[in-house]
């Protein structure tokens, strides 16, 4: 009962959802104010019937309703609560649902923050809004549809698998999509815009908070995935460069270009086609992320084929908005004429650095995604394009980044003075060669990687500190009266060097030992001794775990005592390894238990991990640093600003 | 009901569940870490972009120890991988290209290794053009900007 109500609040919905789409963009067009207003009462509509078909849905997987297909296969009456919940998410159906749930949050949003905007602009934004839910409505309904019932229900489920059954796992999704969703205001924004034909610095301030809101969701979803990858596959990875990774790097990267030219546009009147471009792209990619997952368009070329309504629906839903709004963006790019020019030293032309990195690294991942898709369609050859390309193709971009980031986040507005900042940035440059220095003598090898990524950490982080310095003038009292735009942008730039830091010296200096190791044995580990004191057959609620206690010796002395297991989830039928981590500031020590050997010994591995936690410290602290520049006052005033606009179309 | 559980479970207890094994591995250190190195650039058949070391695939495991063997006879590192790839005719058919995680650079694959820096050429050669084509800005203000400001000031 409940969920043929949540089904039809979800039909209901649509209804609603055209209604907006329809009504505001003429009234837009015609003058017509009452039409307009439409917008914001069905905003609101459509997040109550949205919200009230997400809510059933989510009863039926709590209440464990297998009469419901999507239930029965993703779920099981002894999956634990938190599991059930986040199932709601972990399955196309489902989670198309999310996205859309989340859709309309943000354009309730939309209009509940956007009290300030002119009223045609407001009108347009969510009636773009309105057609990207429009979309997703009839492809959920016809293709994907999360309220189709069993003629006859069976008792029980086939359990999720059992490797989506983590806590990190379950907030993945959220946090992604709210990233993915909030483009698709920087979308419908340029999008307005373009109808319009007004692109300005007001417009450019009305967009960034919503691009940062986006871009911050998008760190944090991405950072979360990437831990989980990390301590639930077993090995210690923390990123693969699978197309399910890429297809949430890449709008990652073109939001991050899209942040930084967004701000050239609002204080320079510059590069303004190239952001709406830039908006126009970043949702695209959203959208294509989105599928790409769900719909295993290319990690298997087959399920495309078995399902081609789905896959058809797709192609249309992406020609549509990608075909429709780089056709509006042909029309109407010429007519928005750049008014800052910037001579070619200038933080104008880093940022524009930054863009062609940025845009360039996503163009590249993306080439190396298709590639496989295309040699097999074009030519018929099996190819794989995997971890050492993107290595290769994509470091050279980041490094380069990373080296000039200190120096445009410092250059005048305009025509800058390099002599001037790098003199300024004389003392973390040599502080970064001594630390690369440093580590080259130190470590055994001879690689590059290690002291390369540690010296661009450093840089990093010295220049994020001496930019806040020298803003200051030198002074102590004034830091703590900057804005906090520049506070977010240093502890963001920060960040990037932390996390920097992270991935070198994981990926350089990792040791691994895999042996063999009898009960009440030990093994050396690095500088560590691990002993396998025993094992014990465990009973989780869903699945049986042989369970082994190792305690981690340093010269004698126990430093940590751990519990890695190897677990068996016996209604989904599949094996996981749940490692066991001790987690350092200064690194990990990363253990997993394998099998039982023929001569009565486990098979055990153990890694020693340097620096690892900083990876996500870096996350969290662009995360924060995007906070910061959200809360800035320039933002908050730009929204009071705007409304003696409005006052003034009121009074025409 | 719960005693055949328990038996299912520990007859499937018995899948692999990590990837390389210890008894797999070579006693010589030296061949072990060049082994270990190739095995990165290996993809697992059956499994989507995981390589040979991490995937508990049995073909996975299959390609580990011919890799240890072929370098245990005296393979170079290339020798190794061409024939994981190609085989040797009459005798062993080999994996075919898509096992390697990066695509050899010839033939039409030199598009894909070509287009890194082809993009960022294509980038930087579009920003110039852009950046020529801009006409030097007008720093005065356009009509509509002239009587929003009269307006301002008026009030």
């Amino acid at each position: 009962m409940i969920t043929e109500f949540g089904h039809f609040a979800l039909i209901l919905g649509l209804g609603v959802a055209l209604v907006q789409m329809i009504l505001p963009a003429v009234g837009a067009w015609r003058g017509w104010r009452s039409w307009m207003r439409v917008a914001e009462p069905a905003a609101l509509a459509q997040l109550l019937l949205v919200g009230a078909a997400f809510l059933a849905l989510t009863v039926a997987f709590v209440a464990d309703d297998f009469s419901l297909r999507i239930v029965f296969a993703n779920s099981h009456t002894t999956k634990p609560l938190l599991y059930k919940i986040a199932g709601v998410w972990g399955n196309h159906e489902g989670s198309m649902l999310l996205w859309l749930t989340i859709l309309t949050l943000f354009g309730v949003a939309a209009a509940v923050f956007g009290g300030g905007l002119p009223l045609r602009l407001r009108a347009l934004v969510l009636s773009v809004q309105a057609s990207i839910g429009v979309a997703f409505y009839l492809f959920i309904l016809f293709t994907s549809n999360p309220f189709l019932r069993l003629a006859e229900p069976p008792l029980n489920g086939q359990d999720m698998n059992p490797l989506l059954q983590d806590p990190g796992l379950a907030f993945h999704p959220p946090f992604l999509y709210l990233g993915y969703v909030g483009l698709s205001m920087a979308f419908s924004f340029a999008v307005a815009a373009l109808l319009e034909g007004r692109v300005d610095a007001a417009w450019a301030r009305w967009v960034r908070p919503w691009t940062l809101a986006a871009w911050i969701f998008l760190t944090i979803g991405i950072a979360l995935g990437s831990w989980w990858a990390y301590y639930e596959l077993g090995w210690g990875g923390f990123w693969f460069w699978d197309p399910v990774e890429n297809a949430s790097f890449m709008p990652w990267l073109l939001a991050t270009a899209l942040l930084h030219s967004a701000i050239v546009a609002e204080k320079r009147e510059a590069l303004k086609s190239w952001t709406i471009l830039l908006a126009i792209l970043a949702f695209s990619f959203s959208l294509i992320g989105t599928f790409l997952v769900r719909s295993d368009l290319i990690t298997s070329v087959h399920s495309f084929a078995s399902d081609p309504t789905r896959g058809a629906a797709i192609l249309v839903i992406l020609a549509i908005f990608l075909g429709g709004s780089l056709t509006l963006y042909a029309a109407r790019a010429g007519t928005m004429e750049a008014r800052g020019a910037f001579a070619v030293v200038s933080r104008e032309s880093a940022l524009v650095l930054n863009n062609i990195l940025l845009a360039v690294s996503a163009a590249v991942i993306l080439v190396g995604t298709l590639w496989p898709a295309i040699a097999s369609m074009v030519w018929g050859r099996d190819l794989s394009v995997g971890p050492p390309f993107f290595n290769k193709a994509f470091t050279p971009f980041m490094v380069t980044l990373a080296l000039i980031l200190p120096f445009g986040a410092m250059l005048a507005w305009k025509r800058g003075n390099l002599a001037r900042v790098a003199r300024a940035l004389i003392v973390p440059a040599i502080f970064a060669l001594a630390v690369g220095g440093l580590a080259f003598a130190l470590q055994t090898g001879r690689g590059a990687l290690g002291p390369v990524g540690m010296a661009l950490g450093v840089w990093l982080v010295g220049g994020a500190k001496y930019d806040l310095w020298t803003r200051a003038g030198h002074q102590p009292a004034r830091l703590f009266r900057l804005p906090r735009a520049d506070w977010g942008r240093a502890i963001a730039h920060g960040g990037l060097g932390v996390s920097i830091i992270g991935i070198a010296c994981l990926t350089a200096w990792t040791k691994e030992i895999v042996t063999t190791v009898p009960l009440g044995g030990t093994f050396d580990l690095g500088q560590y001794q691990v002993e396998l004191v025993g094992i014990a057959r465990e009973r989780g609620p869903n699945y049986v775990a042989d369970r082994a206690e190792m305690t981690v010796r340093k010269d004698g002395r126990t430093i940590a005592t751990l519990w890695p297991e190897k677990r068996f989830y016996t209604i989904a039928g599949m094996p996981t390894t749940e490692a066991a981590i001790r987690t350092g500031a200064l690194g990990d020590i990363y253990l997993v238990i394998g099998d039982a050997q023929p001569d009565e010994s486990y098979a055990v591995r153990g890694y020693v991990k340097p620096f690892t936690l900083w990876i996500w410290l870096g996350a969290g602290m662009m995360a924060l640093g995007g906070a910061f520049s959200l809360s800035d006052r320039r933002l908050r005033v730009a929204a009071g600003a705007a409304r003696t606009a409005d006052a003034k179309v009121a009074a025409e | 009901m719960r005693r055949a559980l328990a038996a299912v479970a520990l007859v499937l207890w018995a899948l692999p569940v990590l990837a390389v094994q210890p008894g797999e591995m070579l006693a010589d250190p030296a061949l072990e870490a060049r082994a270990r190195a190739l095995s990165q650039m290996l993809r697992c058949p059956v499994c989507q972009g995981e390589n040979i070391d991490d995937s508990n695939a049995a073909v996975a495991r299959d390609l580990r120890l011919m890799l240890r063997e072929r370098l245990v006879a005296g393979d170079s590192d290339q020798e190794a991988l061409d024939y994981l790839v190609y085989g040797v005719v009459g005798e062993f058919a080999g994996f075919g290209e898509g096992i390697l995680m990066q695509p050899p650079a010839r033939g039409l694959n030199l598009i894909l290794w070509g287009a890194p820096p082809a993009l960022l050429l294509t980038g930087l050669g579009f920003a110039i053009t852009a950046r020529r084509r801009a006409r030097p800005a007008k720093d005065e203000l356009n009509a509509e900007e002239q009587a929003r400001l009269e307006e301002i000031l008026r009030s």
